[in-house]
């Protein structure tokens, strides 16, 4: 498994694609932290945590897309498979190859909130009251963060499976993204209204479960400063299945 | 065989040993119900036309694959109860070479010491490898870069990583050139000192070159499963010609099949000046060449040009088929041999069992390839 996490490790960056998704992520969110804090004259994070995700459905993808179909493309799953490595070893290697660029992308992007405190300092330094409280709160952005890593754990598990199931990498990336669009924007149906200002889905109980099973809505909770174990269980049990798919698509085409 | 204790008992096992091994892909049987014993030491050829099931049988055996029904054991552990401790045993080249493009040789060659949980001195133990494959020389370059032949010793370097106990090569001289071809047999042979080998191939020139046994499989049956003198006997014993003969097409025709000790004669669309050809096949055990030279001289008829034919695949199955029934048959009773020709039309039992198909499409070829000639002609 161990051989398996640096095989796919190196390979982030010997192919161009570690790079560039780094590169990507990096300037988008250090752009994004830009306007939704900064330029909107706010120290609130929320926004800028929920746009993340939405971008997530770009990222993710280029992340996850070779890390199947490219071995099968190349007939060089047949290696890992005949090695002494059980199929959920190989599985586990390389979805913590993609998980580990993803988190260290996310910590790295931290230096974003570096200018929000700078700034509060300076204006602190200003006032002379200590009873409000100016700047971003530390306790909020660190739940986020957490959370945000998890959301986009299970993501990732998500593009594994689309990437373990197909041969081409463009269909893999195209699939994925779908899917996660469909992951994150499910609870935007429930916002939707028709002309009479009544919500097009009009049954309570549909709507209940989007929400639940909406991968954003979820993370509202984050947005206000909640720190919501259940979400996190949520995003972690989608890890699983995901993974545990994964797995089994593997051992169904041996038998197939 | 191999002894082994196993909770103070000796007990015995082959190395590679595989029992009643049924595949089905869906409706389509591509193994059927197959067994076979490898001794440890042993280099063994399986041959078969495309199809075959070869690499699917090579493909369970590694564990690539589950069987639908069967066993499949490498010294004496099960590939699907144990298949970590089966894979361990098992160097496997692949029919394409598993090789990351992206990858110089010695970055490759590592990832594979470590994919293998290899306990050997690592620098030392590649040295040997790529000392025993021959690919110094390319060790720092990226594997893309490589030539086929490279390539393909790469993979096989892969495949001795560890220094597996079985090593199994599926189709391993494909797309080489004749120098590399011999070499890389040169290689297995070497390897088989040390180590239990099978190799795949469609070729029979090459089982009968490197392997001590050779496994004949179609359809996903097993043919014949003989030591490779045997076959090796039973191929040199060619009896078909293509023979060039100037004269009267009809004459020469009538002539040659009532000639004694010729079992078949056919005149092929073939025509150089006034002389035709026609395929000859003598009876078993016949050298018809001479007798055939003089007799023609007699009538004035000139021999211009005789080729023997090498055999294909399928002839082989034929003659490998025809060969052990009549060994069977002068044990029990010489007397009765029936020979090809007093048999005439009708074929054997097994003949009829395992070479039917094969021996219909033999045919076929030949009347399409005689049928291609033909209009070759008019076309002249």
């Amino acid at each position: 498994m161990f051989a398996i996490y640096r095989k796919e490790m190196r390979s982030y960056f010997i192919n161009p694609i570690g790079f560039v998704y780094m590169g990507i992520f990096l300037v988008f969110s250090a752009l994004l932290c830009c306007y939704t804090t900064i330029i909107s004259g706010s120290y609130d994070t929320s926004n800028y945590f929920t746009f993340l995700i939405i971008a997530f459905i770009i990222l993710i993808p280029i992340l996850t897309m070779r890390l199947f179909a490219e071995e099968r493309k190349l007939r060089t799953e047949q290696l890992l498979l005949t090695a002494p490595v059980t199929i959920t070893g190989m599985v586990l290697g390389k979805y913590f190859a993609a998980l580990t660029i993803f988190v260290s992308g996310i910590l790295l992007s931290c230096i974003n909130f570096i200018p929000l405190y700078v700034i509060s300092a300076a204006e602190r330094a200003g006032e002379d009251s200590a009873l409000n409280h100016i700047g971003p709160v530390t306790g909020e952005i660190v739940g986020s963060v957490i959370a945000v890593i998890l959301l986009g754990a299970a993501l990732i598990a998500v593009g594994t499976l689309i990437s373990a199931l197909t041969e081409n990498q463009l269909s893999a990336a195209v699939v994925t993204i779908g899917v996660i669009a469909a992951m994150v924007l499910l609870n935007f149906v429930n916002v939707l209204t028709d002309s009479d200002g009544q919500p097009i889905i009009g049954s309570y109980v549909i709507r209940a479960v989007v929400d639940w099973i909406s991968v954003l809505s979820r993370f509202s909770a984050f947005s206000n400063g909640i720190f919501d174990y259940s979400s996190l269980l949520y995003y972690i049990s989608l890890s699983f299945v995901f993974l545990f798919l994964t797995v089994r698509v593997y051992e169904k085409r041996r038998w197939g | 065989m191999k002894r082994t204790k196993f909770y103070g008992k000796e007990i015995l096992f082959s190395m590679i040993k595989i029992e009643h091994l049924v595949k089905n892909y869906g409706s389509n049987c591509a193994v059927d119900d197959i067994s076979f014993e490898v001794e440890t030491g042993e280099i063994v050829g399986f041959l078969g036309p495309n199809g075959a099931g070869k690499s699917t049988t090579m493909n369970i055996l590694t564990g690539y694959l589950s069987s639908t029904s069967g066993k499949a054991s490498i010294a004496g552990i099960d590939i699907l109860s144990d298949p970590i401790g089966a894979k361990k045993l098992i160097g496997y080249l692949p029919e394409q070479p598993p090789l990351y493009l992206d990858m110089t040789v010695e970055e490759y060659l590592n990832f594979n010491y470590e994919l293998k949980c290899c306990k050997l001195n690592k620098a030392e133990h590649l040295a040997q490898v790529c000392e025993t494959v021959k690919i110094k020389d390319v060790y720092h370059k990226v594997i893309r870069t490589l030539s086929k032949g490279y390539r393909q010793r790469v993979g096989i370097a892969q495949a001795l990583i560890g220094n597996p106990k079985v090593i199994i090569f599926d189709e391993p001289t494909v797309g080489l050139d004749p120098k590399q071809i011999i070499e890389i047999r040169n290689l297995i042979r070497g390897l088989g000192k040390e180590h239990t080998v099978i190799l795949s191939t469609h070729i029979l020139q090459e089982v009968q070159a490197v392997c001590d046994r050779i496994i004949i499989i179609n359809k996903g049956k097993i043919v014949a499963n003989e030591k490779t003198e045997n076959i090796t006997n039973v191929v040199a014993n060619n009896r078909r010609f293509n023979i060039k003969i100037s004269g009267p097409q009809r004459e020469i025709l009538s002539f040659l099949k009532g000639m004694q000790g010729l079992s078949y004669v056919e005149a092929l669309a073939e025509r150089d000046g006034d002389a035709y050809t026609y395929m000859i096949e003598s009876e078993m055990g016949i050298d018809i060449r001479k007798k055939l030279f003089f007799s023609l001289a007699e009538r004035g008829w000139a021999i211009i040009g005789m080729e023997a034919l090498g055999m294909n695949l399928e002839d082989i199955f034929i003659t490998v088929v025809d060969k052990s029934e009549e060994i069977k048959l002068t044990r029990s009773n010489v007397k009765n041999r029936i020979t090809r020709r007093q048999r005439g039309k009708e074929k054997s039992a097994l003949e009829q069992e395992l070479g039917e198909s094969l021996y219909e499409s033999a045919q076929r070829q030949r009347a399409e390839s005689a049928l291609t000639e033909v209009s070759e002609d008019e076309d002249d």
